[in-house]
């Protein structure tokens, strides 16, 4: 911020630029006051029970003892879910990326008349809950459903059991729905950032890559697909933060071979054993943490953050 | 209203070289018609302009040289080969876009680079530098579009199609955004680049002064047709339909009938005075004619004065009006019938000057004059006052 010098003989302007900073604090009230009463404490809170000792349980109370070890045990105990945590929602970020580039493209660029049509048609599903329309996929997916029949007869799903994406002749509850589950959930957080870039594009350039010698694949690789970085970075990330803690879509879509680790934190907070509840959840947020900078490191988009 | 004769030859005469010809194309966009009909021949190595008002179909005619606009009828060919459905990307052509479009994710040095790298030319680096020194940006090498004014986005537009050497510039009003000193500096840049490297140049633009000034030949074009094309002074002196006599510099049109003459000149009565042109100066087989006269042929004289033999003379002036530029003096006088007319003078002291109310005789040379079909609109193409 550059201040400019009040001019001299000119005390009320002095007085003026005080009163904008209360202003600006004042309009941080609200929110610092949100933060720190929702983000700021529960932390805290959440952070010191994973050091608590895990012999108590909330009847007896619990210990503060520094147990430092509750976080080996989690990492020990649960490694598997969390690695397939991380899979699921690489595959499932991957998945969206792929079909939501061309959705998000063709209705900044080809859309026409249509283009507010099919930006509701993408936002609509908000309108109903979360739960509701993964258990809708449980019926789409069951055994009776005629997906299910087309693909067998198809001979797909054998082709699945072979690969251990499902069991035999059946697609429910297998690792094939369940990332099925977080791509469709997950698909509009990735759709509308990079709709939101690609449609600040001014289709001139293009143009101006055609007449630079450049084919349509060429100007797409040199031209768009730089342009629209920063939505692909927001997509990627709204879209794999969240499907990696998911625990609605493994419950509901997968089955015991299939436990994320979001699942496993729920189930440890309804057994009771908050530490390590509380360890495991202090670590799947550090993991995302690291992941993050390190991606938008990678991705070069200083002007994302 | 394109008169073939008058310019190049025609498409099939240009061997080998690489002429640009447009035969018959038409753009429609729905029902209307954005091109009509358009015949053009540019040799190869010409500075051709084409000039018009705003939305006359100047952009939509190169947009389809460029190959970013499909003609709905018609051939565009460069140096014999058709290349009408040749993909934008495959023609030997390159833009300078009125909008620029330059990529703004790309530095200045990137944007210039961006048509050698596609070609995979060698020894890019040095040719960028080269390219940047002469538009004077070199300085600007790592900057982003963003970062520049208009004036210098303009000039990293016009260096990232020049780098690329094309058979066919296309220039969009490529100086529009320039101030005064800046363009006639680009303009003498451009013309010096231009003959150095021997490409062919269309250059659109609005700014009569600048067509006239830098091209060979200067195409007027109106609501998507050519009305005239031909060299500047050819253009200038002679136009052939109201449109260019007005848009092109200022004319006074006076209405008259041909009544006569010999071999080389036609006679005509324009409002009881006895005119002459030069036959040649008029379009064949017409009798109800504009008479045209620029108004720096026009000399006043004091009402009765002697005037030279043979020249054209009308009586009974009145000046209404004097306005005093400096170099010139511009005069409206009221000719017995209503009608004003525009006489610039130059203040070269040799001349007599007169104020609002002085009764004149106005006289110029036959060989000044030229006369244009009476069926045409005689205020086509008058530029209405503040525009441009
Ligand atoms: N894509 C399009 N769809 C419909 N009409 C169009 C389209 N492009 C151009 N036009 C119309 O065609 C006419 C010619 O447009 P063009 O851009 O060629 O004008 P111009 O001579 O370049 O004008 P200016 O000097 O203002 O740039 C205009 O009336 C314009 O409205
Ligand atoms: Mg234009």
């Amino acid at each position: 911020m550059a201040h400019v010098a009040p001019p001299a003989g000119a005390p009320a302007s002095g007085d003026a630029a005080r009163k904008r900073g209360l202003v600006g604090y004042l309009l941080l009230a609200p929110a610092g006051l949100w933060l720190s009463l929702f983000f700021i404490v529960p932390m805290i809170s959440l952070i010191s029970t994973s050091l608590y000792d895990p012999s108590g349980s909330l009847e007896t109370g619990y210990q503060m003892t520094g147990h430092v070890q509750n976080y080996a045990t989690v990492l020990q105990e649960y490694d598997s879910q969390l690695l397939r945590s991380f899979l699921y929602a690489g595959l499932a970020t991957f998945f969206c990326m792929l079909l939501g580039f061309p959705l998000a493209y063709a209705i900044a660029f080809k859309a026409g008349k249509w283009k507010n049509l099919l930006l509701v048609a993408v936002i609509a599903p908000f309108f109903t809950s979360f739960l509701i329309r993964t258990l809708a996929w449980q019926l789409i997916l069951s055994d009776q459903g005629w997906v299910t029949q087309t693909f067998n007869a198809l001979y797909l799903t054998d082709l699945f059991a072979a690969l251990g994406l499902t069991e035999q002749g059946s697609l429910l509850y297998s690792p094939l729905a369940v990332v099925t589950g977080l791509t469709y959930n997950f698909l509009p957080f990735m759709v509308l950032p990079l709709y939101a870039s690609l449609e600040k594009i001014d289709p001139r350039l293009h143009e101006a890559g055609a007449d630079l010698y450049a084919s349509p694949f060429t100007t797409f690789r040199k031209v768009t697909l730089p342009l629209a970085l920063p939505g692909l970075v927001a997509g990627t990330l709204l879209t794999f933060i969240p499907a990696a803690g998911d625990f609605i879509n493994a419950q509901l879509l997968g089955n015991t071979q299939t436990t994320m680790i979001g699942t496993v934190i729920q189930k440890l907070f309804d057994g009771g054993s908050y530490p390590e509840a509380s360890a495991l959840s202090v670590v799947l947020m550090v993991i995302i943490v690291v992941l993050v900078l390190f991606y938008i490191r990678r991705a070069g988009t200083e002007d994302l953050v | 209203m394109t008169q073939p004769g008058d310019v190049q030859d025609p498409p099939q005469a240009a061997e080998g070289g690489s002429d640009l010809v447009l035969q018959g194309v038409t753009k429609r966009f729905g029902d209307f018609v954005a091109v009509d009909d358009l015949d053009l021949t540019v040799p190869q190595g010409a500075f051709f302009a084409l000039l018009g008002p705003s939305g006359c179909g100047k952009t939509t005619t190169l947009r389809m040289v460029a190959g970013l606009e499909v003609p709905t009828v018609g051939t565009i060919h460069i140096g014999g080969q058709d290349i009408s459905h040749l993909k934008p990307y495959k023609r030997p052509v390159n833009t300078v876009f009125q909008s620029y479009a330059l990529f703004p994710h790309l530095t200045i040095f990137e944007n210039v680079a961006f048509g050698l790298r596609r070609q995979k030319k060698s020894d890019v680096e040095r040719q960028v530098d080269e390219m940047l020194e002469l538009v004077e940006l070199t300085p600007m090498a790592s900057r982003k579009p963003g970062q520049l004014s208009g004036g210098q986005q303009q000039r990293v537009a016009l260096a990232r199609a020049l780098i690329n050497r094309p058979q066919v510039l296309l220039l969009d009003e490529p100086l529009g955004a320039l101030d005064l000193k800046l363009r006639r500096q680009m303009q003498i840049e451009l013309k010096r680049i231009q003959t150095e490297v021997g490409i062919t140049f269309v250059h659109v633009t609005h700014d009569q002064e600048e067509a006239m000034t830098m091209a060979d030949t200067v195409a007027v074009m109106n609501a998507g047709i050519i009305e005239q094309m031909g060299a500047p002074k050819e253009l200038y002196e002679h136009p052939r339909t109201t449109f260019a006599a007005n848009f092109l510099g200022q004319s006074n049109l006076v209405r008259g009938t041909v009544g006569g003459g010999d071999g080389s000149n036609v006679t005509i009565d324009a409002h009881g005075a006895r005119l002459v042109c030069p036959r040649d100066r008029a379009p064949a087989g017409i009798s109800e004619v504009w008479v045209g006269i620029r108004p720096e042929k026009v000399f006043l004289a004091g009402a009765g004065t002697e005037t030279a033999d043979g020249s054209n003379l009308m009586r009974g002036g009145v000046v209404t009006d004097v306005s005093f530029i400096g170099v010139s003096t511009q005069y409206l006088t009221r000719l017995p019938w209503g009608q004003e007319l525009m006489i610039f003078e130059q203040n070269s002291g040799a001349r007599e000057s007169f104020r609002v109310g002085d009764p004149v005789d106005l006289h110029w040379l036959p060989e000044h004059t030229f006369l244009l079909d009476a069926a045409q609109d005689a205020s086509a193409g008058v530029e209405i006052e503040g525009e441009d």
